[in-house]
Order: C-alpha cells, then sequence, then structure tokens
C-alpha cells in the first residue's frame, strides 16, 4: 500500500509538472464546453432580413410588426421592388427576403389563401432551413390567433407538443456530448500516452525489474486519472447545470456510477492502446483517430445515428461513447431509472470486461 | 610450495557462486537466441558480459533479471531460481539500464524517494540513505532540482546509486556508460571498483573494450553461444594478442 502511494503521488508530480497534461485535462474540458454552449448553436437569435411587402394592407403590416418584435428576427431593410432582392442578397446585409404579393389582405378575405414567399440565402443550408420553419412557425402563430378571434369553425390546429426539451436547446445535446469526448480523451489518451512515455524513456525495464508487480504499475498509473476524470465529469456537470440550465432529472448517483463506469470503459481502452504502441506519438495517433474522430462523428453526439448509412449505424455499436450518451441523456433529461438503460449498461460492462483482458494478454505476451 | 597451494585453495573456497547459469536457452518463434549457454559468477566479481549487436546478451540478462521466462536451462541467480522466484529475485539485485533510468521530471530527492519506495524501504531508511547518496555524491546544491537539468554524467552516476539504494546481491548494468566522455566514464568506474570492494557482484554489458580491460573476468557471446570466458589477461594469451578489443574482434571473424 505504501508502495502504491509512492507510485500515486510520483504520477501526480507528472501530471503537474507537465504543461500540456494540464491543459488538455483542466483547460480544455472548460474551453469545450464553453464553445459548444455559446458559440456553436442550432438556434437563430437577430437575424437581418428584408421585407417586399407589394400590397401594404393593414394585414401584412401587422404580420411584419409581429416578426419584427421577436427576437428572433430584425428587419434591416424594406425593398420596393422585386429585382432588389438578389442585390441584397449579394451584399451578404441579410439572410432572407419575405415577399408579400399583391392585394394580400384581399385574397385572404375572398379566396381565405394568401401567399407570402420567403426566400432564404442557402449558402449556409442550415441557416436558411431554421430560418424558412420559423418563419412558417411564425405565420402560422398569427393565422390562429387570428381564426380564435373570428370564431371561425372547421378549423384544424395542430398542436406540438416537444417533450424533455420543450424549447429545442442544443446545449442539451452538447453537455452530453462534450462531457463523454472530455472524459474518453481524458482517459483514453492520457493514459496510453502516460504508459507509453515509461516505455520510451526506458523506465518502464526498471519498473519491470523491481518487485513492483506489473499490475500494480499499471493500476498506480491508472489511478490518478480517474479521480482527474471525475473531477473533470464534476466540473461539465455544475456548468452545464449552473450556465446552460441544463437539468438533471433523474437520479445524482445513478449519473455519477454510469459516468465511473465509462471512465473506467475508457480507461481499459487507453491501457489496450499502450500495449499496441511504443511510442508516444503513435499512442496519441491511435487515440485521436482511432476514438476521438469515432467519438464525435458516430456516437451520436453531433450527427444522429438514425439519419447515418446502414453500414455506420451497425459500426457506431461498438463505440462505446455511443452508449453512454443513450445513458446520460437518458437519465439527465427524462430522470431514467436503472431499469430503463441496464442493456445499454450492460453492454458498457462488456466493453470494459473485453478491453481489460484482452490488454492483459497481450502484456504477457509481450513480458514473454 | 606448500603455502601457495594452501592459498589457492583458500581463495577457491571463497569464490561463492553468485549466478549459476545451465543450459539457458531462449526460443522465439523458430529463431533461438540464446543456445544452451552455462556459466557462473562469483560473489564481489566484475563480469564482463560482451557481444556484438544481436548476440543475444540482451535477451540472456532479461532472463537473468527475471522478466523474461526461459524457454529451458536453468539460472540461479542469489541463490534462486529465476523461472520460478523471480519475485524474489528483483528483491536482491539493482538495474541500470543502457537508456538513462530516472524521471526527468522529479527531482533528485523524489527519484530516490521513489525508487526507495518501490524497493520496499522504509520513510527513516530513505531519509538517512537519501542524505548519505547526496553527500557521497556531491550533489548538495542539486538535490532539489530536476533531474533533467543536470549533465548525463551525474544522472548516470545518480542512476547507479539509485540501483543499489536496496543493497543488492548483484547489480546488473546495461551498457551504462554509453554516450559518456572519458573522464566521467573513468569516474564511474571507480564507482564500480568501489562497490565492487564492498562486496556486491556486477555483472555488465559494455561495447567499450577497454572496459572490458577492467573487468575480472570476461564473457564473450557470438551467435547466442558464449564462445570464451576467461580473465582478460588469459584471454590475451589464448588468442595471442594485446588488447581486449582484438580478442573480440578474432572471435567474431573466426565465427564469419
Amino acid at each position: 500500500m505504501k508502495r502504491f502511494i509512492g507510485f500515486v503521488r510520483k504520477e501526480f508530480y507528472h501530471i503537474f509538472r507537465d504543461k500540456r497534461s494540464m491543459f488538455i485535462l483542466f483547460g480544455m474540458p472548460i474551453a469545450q464546453i464553453m464553445l459548444f454552449g455559446f458559440a456553436i448553436t442550432n438556434e437563430i437569435n437577430n437575424v437581418k432580413i428584408a421585407v417586399l411587402d407589394k400590397s401594404k394592407d393593414t394585414e401584412t403590416q401587422k404580420i411584419i410588426q409581429k416578426i419584427s418584435n421577436s427576437t428572433y428576427f430584425d428587419i434591416e431593410q424594406e425593398l420596393s421592388s422585386e429585382s432588389q432582392i438578389e442585390a441584397v442578397f449579394k451584399r451578404g446585409k441579410v439572410k432572407a427576403v419575405l415577399v408579400f404579393e399583391n392585394d394580400f389582405i384581399k385574397q385572404l378575405q375572398t379566396e381565405k389563401n394568401a401567399k407570402v414567399q420567403v426566400i432564404t440565402d442557402a449558402t449556409d443550408p442550415n441557416i436558411a432551413n431554421t430560418i424558412s420553419n420559423y418563419v412558417t412557425a411564425m405565420l402560422q402563430n398569427y393565422m390562429q390567433d387570428k381564426n380564435k378571434i373570428n370564431n371561425q369553425k372547421h378549423q384544424i390546429e395542430t398542436q406540438t407538443q416537444l417533450f424533455y426539451n420543450p424549447e429545442l436547446k442544443s446545449v442539451f445535446t452538447f453537455v452530453p456530448g462534450v462531457m463523454t469526448v472530455i472524459l474518453m480523451l481524458v482517459s483514453a489518451m492520457m493514459t496510453s500516452i502516460s504508459i507509453t512515455r515509461e516505455k520510451e524513456m526506458g523506465t518502464m525495464e526498471v519498473l519491470l525489474v523491481s518487485p513492483i508487480k506489473p499490475i500494480q504499475v499499471i493500476i498506480g498509473k491508472v489511478f490518478p486519472y480517474i479521480f482527474l476524470s471525475i473531477i473533470n465529469a464534476a466540473v461539465i456537470l455544475l456548468l452545464g447545470y449552473f450556465v446552460f440550465k441544463m437539468p438533471i432529472e433523474g437520479s445524482l448517483f445513478l449519473l455519477a456510477v454510469e459516468s465511473v463506469l465509462f471512465i473506467i470503459c475508457a480507461l481499459s481502452l487507453g491501457i489496450l492502446i499502450s500495449t499496441l504502441s511504443n511510442s508516444q506519438q503513435t499512442a496519441m495517433m491511435i487515440s485521436l483517430f482511432g476514438l476521438m474522430l469515432p467519438v464525435i462523428l458516430l456516437s451520436g453526439f453531433i450527427f444522429p445515428i438514425s439519419s447515418m448509412p446502414l453500414p455506420l449505424q451497425i459500426i457506431s455499436n461498438i463505440i462505446p461513447a455511443k452508449w453512454f450518451i443513450i445513458i446520460i441523456k437518458a437519465i439527465m433529461l427524462k430522470g431514467a431509472g436503472f431499469s430503463i438503460i441496464w442493456k445499454e449498461t450492460l453492454i458498457l460492462v462488456g466493453m470494459t470486461l473485453l478491453f481489460i483482458s484482452v490488454s492483459i494478454k497481450k502484456y504477457k505476451i509481450r513480458l514473454e | 610450495m606448500v603455502f601457495e597451494t594452501l592459498q589457492v585453495s583458500i581463495i577457491i573456497m571463497n569464490k561463492e557462486k553468485i549466478i549459476q547459469v545451465e543450459k539457458l536457452t531462449k526460443t522465439f518463434g523458430n529463431f533461438t537466441a540464446v543456445k544452451g549457454i552455462t556459466f557462473d559468477v562469483y560473489k564481489g566479481e566484475i563480469f564482463g558480459f560482451l557481444g556484438a549487436n544481436g548476440a543475444g546478451k540482451t535477451t540472456a540478462m532479461k532472463m537473468l533479471i527475471g522478466i523474461s521466462n526461459p524457454t529451458s536451462g536453468k539460472a540461479i541467480v542469489a541463490g534462486l531460481d529465476v523461472a520460478t522466484q523471480s519475485d524474489l529475485v528483483k528483491m536482491n539485485i539493482g538495474y541500470m539500464s543502457q537508456k538513462f533510468s530516472l524521471y526527468d521530471d522529479l527531482t533528485v530527492n523524489e527519484n530516490i524517494t521513489f525508487f526507495g519506495g518501490i524497493y520496499g524501504l522504509s520513510r527513516k531508511q530513505i531519509k538517512e540513505k537519501s542524505i548519505q547518496l547526496v553527500e557521497e555524491l556531491e550533489m548538495q546544491n542539486v538535490a532539489n532540482n530536476l533531474v533533467g537539468a543536470l549533465p548525463l554524467g551525474w544522472k548516470q552516476k545518480l542512476s547507479f546509486s539509485v540501483a543499489l539504494l536496496h543493497e543488492p546481491k548483484i547489480v546488473f548494468l546495461d551498457e551504462p556508460t554509453g554516450g559518456v566522455d572519458p573522464i566521467t566514464r573513468r569516474q564511474f568506474w571507480e564507482m564500480i571498483y568501489t562497490q565492487a570492494h564492498k562486496g556486491t557482484t556486477i555483472f555488465v554489458t559494455t561495447h567499450y573494450m577497454d572496459e572490458a580491460e577492467y573487468c575480472d573476468r570476461v564473457s564473450i557471446m557470438v551467435d547466442g553461444v558464449i564462445e570464451a570466458l576467461d580473465t582478460p589477461k588469459n584471454l590475451k594469451q589464448q588468442f595471442k594478442v594485446n588488447s581486449m578489443n582484438d580478442v573480440f574482434l578474432k572471435l567474431a571473424r573466426n565465427i564469419e
């Protein structure tokens, strides 16, 4: 036990004296969560648009008023003819132009059908899509209010209710995603690098010649990272909760247990990588391309798995991060208990055992 | 004449075998790296273990220090079988690898504390040892500096002292003086001599043939086999040459 404490103390010296490690451990999680939370977002705010109102009646004025009162859009310019549309887009001043047809109010009253054209700048397809959705929603909303006042019958109303994330806040998917990426990075990459560093420096040989057992060396190297990963997970959750108002509906204890399970899973992957590589560079390359990219691209963190081609959907099953994201989203957003996520938990446990047994086997072969 | 014979017999009686190697063999797949070597090392001697790169000396040494299992044959180190008692063997030996084997990002004192700790020394022992060691090496001024900032020669000496921290019966040195300047090498060998006089057995591999001259006995390995084993003086006589360098070249050439 005394040997173990001495070993762990040595590991902490390594970590605290290496600026790069310190940055990855403490700078990165906070920077990432802030970046994802504030900068990268699917929501739109204060988007500049232009209006071409050919009718200029009371109805169009009310609609324009409603749109400009919202926080989503700012009306930058009122156009007078269609020929101006392309010009404003080319200057890049506005993202969309609303065109009200001639005799708008008359069409609405007599034909019960008036047209608004939404022209968007689709050089950024995501924003264009979001803008047209927002405008459509606002127009429908306006019509519903109007119909209610007029007491019109036989009107079909669609009522959409969004469960778990009513405001469609993107931060709700980023917090679990970033937490997964950070835990993977800290646990797998940092441990594999720290173990291969000992190999590269020749100190691993000295440790193996000493009475300390290989398994003690591995546990001693891994232990500080379990500790630091738990701190990281806590920091991310606190930031998510207090800065981004991310709810934690389910049991905090279950969330903690599942996080520790995922940390151990990632650590065992890190040990596996270190048995496969002899230099820090190789370990870093394998971690980055073998782990980070799949975690970001195939775990469902950014791109939904259900819209991937079938082969990728199948591959995504072998990525531990996918299961962890499902688990923490279920706990945090839906308040799910263990009875709902036991299958995903079991998969993670299975993967962890597999990684550990393969590493032990590899490690023995190397010692031979 | 009678007295002389008596003296010789006493010396032989004193020659306690600390390493006994018998038909030690290591095979990797189809390749046999070490082909049934047999030799003894006596207590307190400086034993030079020589051989060209790829001759199998590193593999043989790994078996003796208990990090590689022999395919067949037997090796007894400090009275313990390396195949079955490697844990106990490790308690009784010190090791210094050719790669510099301390932690650069730890201070001199922290390195001593760490290695003392993994060899199971008590806190009090570590404290005493580190004061004594730093004094002997005249490193009082740098005891709290990071090892990475020290000159290579100092690191080598520190590394050797750290390998001796738990007072092992045998120290294995794997090309300890690689890349060190001649003066430091000379000083390093003085440390080795001092330690051998205290009764510690030194098992050393080296590429420098002048260093082979400093050893009590030298073995030369070629292609997994020990081709020669004797005192440097006897080897030079046997091959009718003036230096160990020529002995080595002659052996290597004969094989080719």
